[in-house]
């Protein structure tokens, strides 16, 4: 078993990046014909690398910390957080579980920060009644519903919540959910999720919903010009919004070794890319890294509220 | 929201013996701050009395406007009829091209009215689908004109109200008659292809080409569209007559004018087709799938032969004969290659001479393919099992019992075995055979299963495409096709594959399972697609093997073999083979 164990979670390619496309292809640039990945061409730092000596192997379970403060700029928290960290014992095998949520509530005097715990409860509570339990309960078998509609189905809960508790608020998701080899992300809005690589590279999972982004991947931004655009935090998709919306789903491979990043663009906003992985890299426990994240946000100035998670792959 | 608040069927009572129907709208005035809403209330009058001075036959009349308490009202004509968006909600497939380019006609009429207004032009701002209805008698009506949008209080936070078709120069606000120009080719584009542009990023017409999706539309028409949606206002049209005109123009060339053609006569120049190098007939229909090894085509035919041939010039090496036809593809490794037959009986025969080293006996005829892993064959026979026998010697290592015909052709990776039942069972074994899950679909699963990223692909026939997880069987997404599917995914990039009866060839992303494109055909596709270079084969029982641009779903040719196409074609050296039950498997140029 452990053999196989080891052969699934594979050592081999399921480290690499998906391969990247060269971008010559005209059809294949961003949008609706391309997988919602903008991978890194570049490793961030050649000389960087994840202590790989540091990970320990052999550890078949997830591993993850996380870190919160208000920044230096508001007054007020309305980002939400939930990291839940678990194993599950199906019939043939010990499945590493985890749901990990950022919301990233927004409106200001419109409730933002219910709009995202509220739809932080409702999502976290959907998949748990779902998926989880039914999984503790012997009695019933693995859920038949596939996992992408189970996490769409929760983000609709959640969306329709937000408007009883915050009227007008609003708010973004980004949930993972890891369970045995995959990662199923459900996302809207501009919190992101980044899978980290051992070999230096560091690829965005998700794709921004701002304005400003789209107008990037346009070609009618540059990323600089993008990144000091008045209006970046203007979104074309948000739980507790204007409807209809339609979220994105998509399920990884798990990548060993390597972290999971997610965070509000408070962290992501202000912390360069090649921060942000050295952070990780020089700091093997996720608690810690998160932590160091968090205080290189706020050492930026920490314009907006910061949320972090870092769960470490199993092996 | 935004102040909008209902709108009523009301009966006007100055003419008590008739029915005059009018359309009573209502809006609320959410302003806390009286010198604002006093502000909202002019605005509103200004824009009711704008609106009164209109003579359109595509614009509600404005018969009486008042204000009461935080509430004003607005009484104007009532249309009785239906908006498009519902129009498009009720419709099953693709409306005809003449009948949009006939809507598009009307609705550039009634903006060359609106943008000849003097002195000022009035933009409309809000060309969609739910803001067209269609009369009684058929005709276009644009209603809802913005006047709800003077309600709307300045809201601050990060959300912009995007309806997906709006041009770019609107979030910037300004929004010139060109603005109207582009909404209404994304409208245009919305009706021909029925994606919801509010459910994509804005702006990524150009990523969902209109016959990408809906190849029945002319290419001229997708021009027009497509000149309309473009991001800068210079290079649309220049005016809503010139859009006119343009729909015209593709009227007469497609004959959609006189409403001759019911469906475009489009017959699409295309541009390179392919070349049929040969030919070879056996005597009997060819219904499943041939393979190609260091320059042989093998393959085998109803007739009851597996055939070596020349793989560049078809030139007959041998035959064996088998005592039932074969369906199912050979495998092959270095000395010998694989096959069942109908015969009930799994052959390994000497690919330099055709003879047989052994044969395997089963309880039921063969349409499994066989796979080769570990130096064993595992392969499904209607007898109900999956049989695992040693290749060199021809004798069973072990067989499960799934209890149905297994049809589907086992696919081994990381030393577990994957296989569909006709039950609807799916099964994950290990090497020795014992069951590590199971998995139930609806019906049948003929398909084979084909493995990526630690997932596992199949369709069923009760009309869905599955991902599982290979390692535990849990469901990571389902697809909905428009008919059941026999044919087993292809992937490429990250994209899947796949072929239905509904005739539709799908193209959907691996990782999120939202359909990419989709191309029809004018029967079912039973084979599967394959990819070669750039390029995607798939054959279809309306006898033709397509070739289409894998990433977008255009069709570069179609080849026609005069037969239903049941099989899968194969691809190698610069040539693409497949089996028609026509007797005759070709070797075409890619």
């Amino acid at each position: 078993m452990n053999v196989f164990f080891r052969k699934l979670f594979g050592k081999g390619k399921s480290t690499q990046p998906a391969e990247v496309e060269t971008g010559d292809s005209e059809v294949t640039k961003p949008g609706l014909t391309a997988p919602p990945t903008m991978p890194l061409k570049e490793p961030i730092d050649p000389e960087l690398k994840l202590g790989a000596d540091e990970i320990p192997a052999d550890v078949h379970y997830l591993v993850a910390g996380c870190a919160q403060s208000v920044g230096k700029q508001r007054d007020h928290n309305e980002d939400a957080l939930f990291s839940l960290t678990t194993m599950l014992s199906s019939d043939t095998a010990q499945i590493p579980f985890g749901l990990y949520i950022v919301a990233d509530g927004m409106g200001g005097h419109q409730h933002g920060d219910i709009a995202s715990s509220t739809a932080v409860r409702a999502m976290a509570g959907y998949i748990l009644r779902k998926l989880y339990l039914p999984m503790l309960d012997l009695s019933q078998g693995p859920p038949s519903e596939p996992l992408q509609e189970i996490m769409q189905n929760g983000l609709f809960e959640a969306h329709k919540v937000i408007p009883k508790y915050a009227p007008g608020g609003g708010t973004t998701m980004t949930a993972v959910l890891i369970m045995g080899a995959q990662i199923t992300i459900a996302h809207v809005g501009d919190s992101r999720a980044y899978a980290v690589y051992a070999d230096g590279h560091m690829q965005v999972l998700t794709r921004d919903h701002s304005l400003v982004k789209r107008l990037e991947e346009l070609g009618q931004l540059t990323p600089e010009e993008a990144a000091q655009h008045p209006q970046r935090n203007v979104l074309y998709r948000a739980l507790g919004q204007v409807e209809p919306f339609e979220p994105d789903i998509t399920t990884f491979p798990l990548h060993h070794p390597g972290y999971l990043f997610i965070c509000s663009d408070g962290l992501w906003g202000v912390v360069a890319e090649r921060e942000i992985y050295r952070l990780i890299a020089t700091n093997p426990i996720p608690e810690q890294a998160c932590m160091k994240l968090v205080d290189a946000a706020n050492a930026a100035g920490g314009p907006d509220n910061i949320t972090a998670i870092l769960v470490r792959m199993p092996d | 929201m935004g102040g909008m608040g209902a709108v009523y069927r009301a009966r006007d009572l100055h003419f008590p013996n008739v029915i005059k129907r009018v359309a009573v709208k209502e809006m609320v005035n959410q302003a806390r701050d009286p010198s604002m809403r006093e502000n909202i209330i002019r605005n509103f009058e200004r824009e009711a009395n704008l609106l009164a001075t209109l003579d359109h036959p595509s614009i509600p009349r404005i018969y009486d406007y008042f204000t009461y308490n935080v509430r004003s009202y607005l009484i104007e004509e009532f249309v009785d009829g239906k908006d498009l968006e519902a129009l498009l909600v009720e419709a099953q497939g693709f409306y005809p091209e003449v009948q949009v380019i006939g809507w598009a006609i009307e609705l550039c009429d009634v903006l060359a009215y609106l943008h000849g207004h003097t002195p000022e032009p009035i933009v409309f701002r809000d060309m969609k689908p739910s803001n067209v209805m269609i009369n009684s008698r058929g005709r276009i009506m644009l209603v809802d004109f913005g006047i709800a949008k003077t309600f709307q209080v300045g809201q601050k936070g990060t959300m912009i109200g995007t309806e997906g078709y709006s041009p770019p120069e609107q979030y910037k606000g300004d929004a010139g008659p060109m603005a109207d120009i582009y909404a209404l080719g994304a409208t245009i584009h919305h009706m021909l292809t029925r994606r919801d542009p509010r459910l994509e990023p804005p702006f990524s017409f150009s990523e969902r080409p209109i016959r990408s999706i809906n190849p029945s539309v002319s290419m001229e028409l997708e021009a027009v569209v497509f000149t309309a949606l473009q991001y800068e206002p210079d290079h649309r049209f220049s005016s809503a007559t010139a859009m006119k005109d343009a729909l015209m123009g593709v009227a007469r060339k497609t004959g959609a004018l006189p409403q001759l053609a019911s469906s475009t006569a489009s017959l699409g120049s295309i541009a390179e087709g392919t070349k049929c190098v040969w030919n070879f007939e056996c005597e009997d229909e060819i219904r499943g799938t041939p393979n190609c090894k260091d320059g042989i085509l093998y393959v085998g035919s109803y007739d009851n032969n597996l055939y070596a041939l020349n793989a560049a010039t078809g030139e007959f090496i041998w035959k064996f004969p088998a005592d039932g036809g074969i369906v199912s593809r050979p495998v092959i490794d270095e000395n010998f290659l694989y096959i069942g037959s109908e015969d009930k009986r799994l052959y390994s025969v000497n690919i330099r001479t055709g003879k047989p080293s052994w044969n395997y006996s089963t309880d039921g005829p063969i349409r499994s393919s066989p796979c080769l892993a570990e130096g064993h064959i595992f392969i499904g026979s209607d007898d109900g099992f999956l049989h695992a026998v040693n290749a060199a010697s021809g004798r069973r290592a072990w067989r499960m019992e799934a209890g149905d015909p297994i049809r589907s052709t086992p696919l081994v990776v990381n030393d577990m075995v994957y296989f569909g039942v006709e039950s609807g069972d799916f099964y994950c074994l290990d090497f020795t055979g014992v069951i590590k899950w199971r998995f139930k679909s609806k019906r049948a699963i003929t398909s084979s299963a084909v493995f990526s990223e630690g997932i596992i692909f199949f369709g069923s026939v009760d009309s869905t495409l599955y991902a599982l997880d290979a390692k535990t069987g849990f469901p990571i997404w389902r697809y909905r096709l428009g008919k059941p599917s026999i044919s087993t995914p292809f992937l490429a990039d990250n994209y899947i594959f796949t072929g239905a009866a509904d005739g539709d060839i799908y193209c959907l992303d691996s990782r999120s399972a939202k359909e990419v494109w989709r191309f029809t055909t004018e029967h079912q596709v039973t084979g599967s697609p394959i990819v070669y270079k750039d390029g995607l084969y798939c054959g279809s029982v309306d006898g033709y093997i397509y070739c289409l641009e894998y990433r977008t779903g255009r069709m570069r040719w179609k080849f026609d073999t005069g037969k239903p196409i049941t099989g899968t074609p194969v691809a190698g050296d610069e040539m693409v083979y497949i089996g028609s039950t026509n007797n005759r498997v070709y070797a075409l140029t890619p």
